[in-house]
């Protein structure tokens, strides 16, 4: 394939990926085999004494967790375009701060309007 | 030989992890082998001499957008679906557009022909980091997209507190 390359300075982030699925295997496995296997129906419930759960556990989230969610891919969207900007707006100097100043003004009214709104508090 | 290795077993991946995140009957399940899903497409990225889409790719897409999916998921309330059997009248139609699709990019990639090269090779990559090398393009040559960027995401903000809001309050 013209262009794929073996990406070599990723290799210790492989071997950690091995061996961390590696040791979750392993421990799980060890614990299957060496664990008594008693099972008894009261194990099941969820407290000791404690009362049975009424109802179905799944339930139709609030609104207002999917405000949150979107304001943090908003502002994780923002927060990815610093990075390339804090490599080089040493080279590129005062231009590059005052593109990215504009870039966070704009976000900026965003941020008010949530805030204005009440978006941030948790009724 | 290890560049093909390592390819076939990410394409393989992905298109397995693809199939496990559409045939899984609770959602709360697909969006987790969705995440395994993501972490797959980086290592293609990554393969593809394209280090910052990889990490951004992790940044923005498995840590942000699966919670937002993971919160619509939860925000739809699923409970009567998860028991029926998904999707199974549109199975004609799904093969059909599949076939379709299949076709259209097989004749795309029969008829693909490189482009010439840009400024931007793999030597340049290496000298000034991936980061740097988007920042250098995005700051000078691409400012404009960049600004019209922040735009849309404050249209982002504010659509989503308008839709979300207003049924709060009332």
């Amino acid at each position: 394939m013209p262009g794929t390359y073996i990406p070599a300075d990723y290799l210790p982030v492989l071997i950690m990926f091995i061996v961390a699925s590696c040791f979750g295997l392993v421990m799980l496995t060890v614990g299957t085999i060496f664990r008594l296997r008693r099972p008894y129906p009261e194990k099941l419930l969820p407290y000791e004494s404690g009362m049975a759960p009424v109802g179905e556990p799944r339930q139709r989230f609030d609104v207002k967790f999917y405000i949150i969610a979107m304001l943090f891919v908003v502002f994780d969207v923002e927060a990815v375009f610093l990075y390339p900007w804090a490599v080089v707006y040493g080279k590129l100097g005062l231009y590059a701060v005052v593109e990215m100043f504009l870039f966070i003004a704009i976000l900026l009214v965003g941020y008010v309007y949530a805030w204005k709104r009440g978006a941030f508090e948790w009724e | 030989m290890l560049v093909e290795l390592f390819f076939f077993y990410f394409a393989a991946a992905v298109i397995g992890l693809s199939l496990m995140v559409i045939t899984r009957k609770n959602p709360v399940h697909s969006v987790l082998w969705m995440l395994l899903l993501f972490f797959h497409i980086a290592g293609l990225y990554l393969m593809l001499n394209a280090e910052m889409m990889a990490a951004i790719q992790l940044i923005v897409y498995a840590g942000a957008i699966l919670v937002l999916f993971l919160f619509v998921v939860l925000l739809l309330d699923l409970k009567k679906e998860i028991g029926e059997e998904q999707y199974v009248g549109v199975w004609p139609t799904g093969v059909a557009v599949a076939v379709a699709l299949f076709t259209l990019l097989l004749i795309m990639t029969r008829s693909f022909v490189a482009g010439p090269h840009g400024n931007i090779t793999i030597e340049r990559v290496r000298e000034l980091s991936h980061p740097g090398v988007v920042g250098r393009a995005m700051f000078t040559e691409y400012l404009f997209p960049f600004e019209v960027a922040s735009l849309v995401l404050l249209v982002a903000v504010i659509g989503a507190i308008i839709l979300a809001k207003k049924r709060i309050k009332e």
